[in-house]
């Protein structure tokens, strides 16, 4: 039996459409990673990035919903109009669900640094507890919004749009893998040299990481931290809220409740186990992510389905624990150095 | 006629605790000259300073730069006044490039981005200016400590500083590290550059400065050209009583020794040896004083007796016991106590109350449990008698401890660690910023220990304390014991001044004679 379960895990893995969802799936975990790692970058350990993403996808739904019904009017399917006007009610309903989803995320960022930085609360209370209410807030809003406590299915939501990739569509397995994916897959990938380029090029970046290091130099010589702590929560929010966003509406067009299902704590593991350096923290949310397609794909073996569940948090774990381990021997090789 | 850059007329500051920490202090600097600013701790060096550069607000007093008068409300206005400062805690960004440190809070940009070659050139300029050697594009955190300064030194001279002010800077370099900051320093006065220096080590006054200005427990003093006066005279100006107090006290009857220190070493996290090769012994009925300028040594000594810090080189011994490698409760276990200078980290837990505290070295014992659980009526019988014993004035035993006043907050303190019946007390600072009463009581109280036979050893920056107190003396300087004074009351002010400042040391025959067997 062993063989047989072997090759069948086999058969599964090799495939691309395992290749292509590791894609997919990592797709808001390396948004979530992005938004810790700005947060962290200046200092704050953001732990909302779970209940922001969750409020902003719900957000985005309710919203593309509203807009894409008042841009159709009275039309029906039947009305002779319908089909012209259509097009346009989803493209309109898309872009207003993703701005107001992105929006609802960077509030929630500053609100955060409003608490812990203005009113010097504790962090991670404040982070707790706006993942608490957005729990509650979500299933609350969402049965105001359709009626229902579990998912949004009465409400006719958009999806991005999906692209795709001339010529690189045509060439195969490599076609089959990369191209055909939802547009969020795609900004993504590119949302990782934008944050190395703002946090490691630009002068707000080094205040960010100036913040986070010692504020106390910072200030000496003129910076605003507080001013900068706001900026890098907002940052941290925008890139949530594209997570959030990318979850209720790329590959599925509704909200579910709890659907973030732990991405957000995820991706902070990602951005830790990266060092909240891009380049790492973008490795290790796909390697994240790759356990996490892994166990989707794995249930339908005779595996027990709690074994496979477990593994991207089992990763996470042994991931950290790798990285203590090495920083802890650099502190130590620094310390001899200096002592010679 | 030497230009005068910056008057400093008459500033009182009073802090809000009503702690009078300048009073009508003038501090006159011209341009292009090295000046000293000495004085003993607590003199009011770095609150002139802290006015100066807009970190603290003086109640009276005027500040004139370059004859105009000019108000300083924050560290910003001090830079655009053209006042630098180096600060002895550094303010850099260790995972940052020595250029990003330079240009933080002005970054020079390019496109939009920021222009990290530009800001090498600034730095790079400066470096070449100023000779100042550092790497521009080093990590700051990869540099030993001199770098890490000069790279201070560059952040505030590329703002413009003309006057830059120097926090003892040489209290955390190596000798080789200060001769090149000398160097460096004479350098930039040679360009035009003013510099206040803030010191008490007098051969370094001595060999850099031009004048200097000397502070006295929050007063101007005096001033001179360094010429002029010798080490023996600056040292007279710094140091002085200004009320002796009296303590009653008998001669002391020292038996055989408690406390063995032998050839002790302790080295810093950076590799730099803060106390280098110490023996002394303290006696059973005897109170050992350690006198010298805070920052010499004597700190680590009484952590490292007490277990709190772990050293490199020698042994300490209680009553024969090794103490290496032992935690610190079988440290006190030993019969040692310890009254931390650190009162609020070491001291006290501030936000349990009076009876947990004085418990807290012996909640575990076999006395104060019955059972699984404490004996709530013993120690509550032990805390009422210790505040009765102790004059602790508290509304009542749970009253938590960071709602009394210092000086009784320190009695809690004392309550604990005296009623132990230690066989070796650690007092380190035992009376400092406390009031005259609570003084007083614990002054009278380690004189009484003493007499019942504990060994004391008692470092103190105070020199009132320190001789009124001792039986014999030690002074530290810069790691080693300077001298040895068997009868603490044959010294006077000014040659105690002269041993601690490093302007006379003992033979080493004369300071081994504390190394009793």
């Amino acid at each position: 039996m062993g063989e047989g379960l072997f090759s069948q895990i086999f058969d599964l893995l090799f495939t691309t459409s395992f290749a292509a969802s590791i894609l997919r799936v990592t797709t808001p975990i390396l948004f979530a990673a992005l938004g810790g790692l700005i947060a962290r970058r200046c200092g704050i350990m953001n732990l909302a990035l779970e209940g922001m993403m969750l409020t902003s996808a719900l957000t985005g739904v309710v919203v593309s919903a509203f807009v894409r019904k008042a841009v159709l009017g009275d039309l029906m399917p039947a009305d002779a109009a319908y089909e012209a006007v259509s097009g346009r009610a989803v493209a309109a309903g898309a872009a207003a669900g993703f701005l107001a989803g992105v929006l609802c995320s960077v509030l929630m960022g500053l609100f955060l640094a409003y608490m812990a930085v203005q009113l010097k609360a504790n962090i991670y209370l404040s982070g707790l507890a706006i993942n608490t209410i957005s729990t509650g807030g979500t299933v609350f809003a969402l049965y105001l919004a359709a009626g229902e406590k579990g998912m949004s299915s009465s409400l006719n939501s958009c999806t991005m749009p999906v692209i795709d990739i001339p010529i690189i569509k045509d060439i195969p397995i490599i076609g089959e893998v990369i191209s055909g994916h939802n547009i969020m897959v795609y900004f993504a990938l590119l949302c990782v040299p934008l944050v190395y380029y703002i946090v490691m090029r630009t002068s707000t970046g080094l205040r960010i990481r100036a913040v986070g290091e010692n504020p106390n130099a910072a200030e000496s010589v003129g910076v605003n931290v507080k001013k900068v702590q706001f900026q890098a929560m907002a940052l941290s929010g925008l890139f949530c809220g594209f997570g959030g966003v990318s979850l209720s509406m790329g590959y599925v067009s509704f909200f579910s409740r709890g659907m973030t299902a732990g991405k957000g704590f995820i991706g902070m593991s990602a951005m830790n186990l990266g060092n909240a350096t891009p380049i790492g923290t973008t490795i290790a949310a796909f390697l994240f992510g790759m356990f996490d397609a892994m166990a989707n794909i794995l249930q339908s073996l005779s595996v027990p389905s709690q074994f496979i569940a477990s593994i991207p948090y089992v990763a996470t774990l042994i991931g950290l624990i790798v990285f203590a381990i090495q920083t802890d021997r650099k502190t130590k090789r620094l310390k001899e150095k200096h002592s010679k | 006629m030497p230009e005068e850059i910056l008057l400093m007329d008459k500033i009182t500051k009073v802090y809000p605790n009503g702690f009078v920490a300048n009073k009508d202090v003038t501090l006159s600097i011209n341009k292009g000259e090295i000046h000293a600013l000495v004085g003993e701790n607590g003199a009011g060096k770095s609150t002139l300073m802290k006015v100066l550069f807009g970190i603290e607000q003086p109640e009276e007093g005027k500040i004139y730069i370059k004859g105009k008068e000019v108000k300083i409300n924050n560290p910003l206005e001090a830079i655009a006044n053209g006042v630098g400062m180096v600060h002895q805690h550094f303010m850099l960004v260790p995972s940052l490039t020595v250029a990003e440190n330079v240009v933080l809070g002005m970054e020079p940009k390019k496109n939009g981005l920021f222009d990290f070659e530009e800001a090498v050139r600034i730095t790079e300029e400066a470096v070449n200016k100023y000779n100042l050697k550092v790497s521009a594009r080093a990590k700051v955190e990869d540099l030993p400590v001199g770098f890490k300064q000069k790279v201070e030194i560059i952040k505030a001279l590329v703002r413009g500083a003309e006057i830059l002010i120097l926090d003892e800077p040489t209290a955390v370099l190596t000798p080789q590290e200060t001769a090149e900051l000398f160097v460096e320093l004479k350098h930039l006065r040679d360009q035009g550059h003013t510099i206040v220096f803030i010191s008490h080590k007098l051969n370094e006054i001595k060999e850099l400065c031009d004048r200097l200005t000397v502070l006295r427990l929050g007063k101007s003093v005096g001033k001179a050209i360094v010429a002029d006066v010798t080490e023996q005279e600056i040292s007279k100006m710094m140091v002085g009583r200004d009320v002796v107090l009296k303590v009653e006290k008998t001669k002391a009857e020292p038996k055989e020794t408690v406390l063995k220190v032998r050839d002790l070493r302790i080295a810093s996290d950076t590799g730099r040896t803060i106390v280098d090769n110490i023996s002394f012994s303290v006696r059973k009925g005897e109170i050992l004083g350690v006198a010298g300028v805070e920052g010499n040594g004597q700190s680590q000594i009484s952590e490292a007796i007490t277990g709190l810090l772990g050293f490199q080189n020698g042994s300490i011994t209680v009553n024969g016991v090794d103490v290496k490698g032992k935690s610190i409760r079988r440290i006190r276990e030993m019969g040692v106590s310890h009254v931390s200078e650190d009162r609020m980290t070491y001291g006290v837990a501030a936000t349990s109350g009076v009876k947990d505290n004085v418990i807290s070295d012996r909640y575990y014992k076999k006395e104060f449990n019955k059972g699984l659980l404490m004996d709530k009526k013993k120690i509550e019988d032990l805390s009422d008698r210790l505040i009765k014993e102790f004059l602790i004035k508290c509304d009542d035993r749970d009253r938590a401890v960071k709602m009394l006043s210092g000086g009784n907050m320190q009695k809690v303190v004392v309550a604990r660690e005296f009623s132990n019946n230690p066989k070796l007390v650690i007092a380190n600072q035992p009376t400092r910023g406390i009031d005259v009463g609570a003084t007083e009581f614990i002054r009278k109280r380690l004189v009484e220990l003493r007499d019942e036979g504990t060994a004391v050893l008692l470092i103190s920056a105070d020199l009132n304390e320190v001789l009124e107190l001792s039986d014999s003396l030690i002074v530290m300087n810069e790691g080693h014991i300077a001298a040895y004074i068997p009868d603490a009351s044959s010294i006077s002010d000014m040659e105690l001044g002269e041993y601690m400042l490093g302007v006379k040391k003992q033979t080493p025959e004369e300071i081994a004679r504390v190394a009793y067997d």
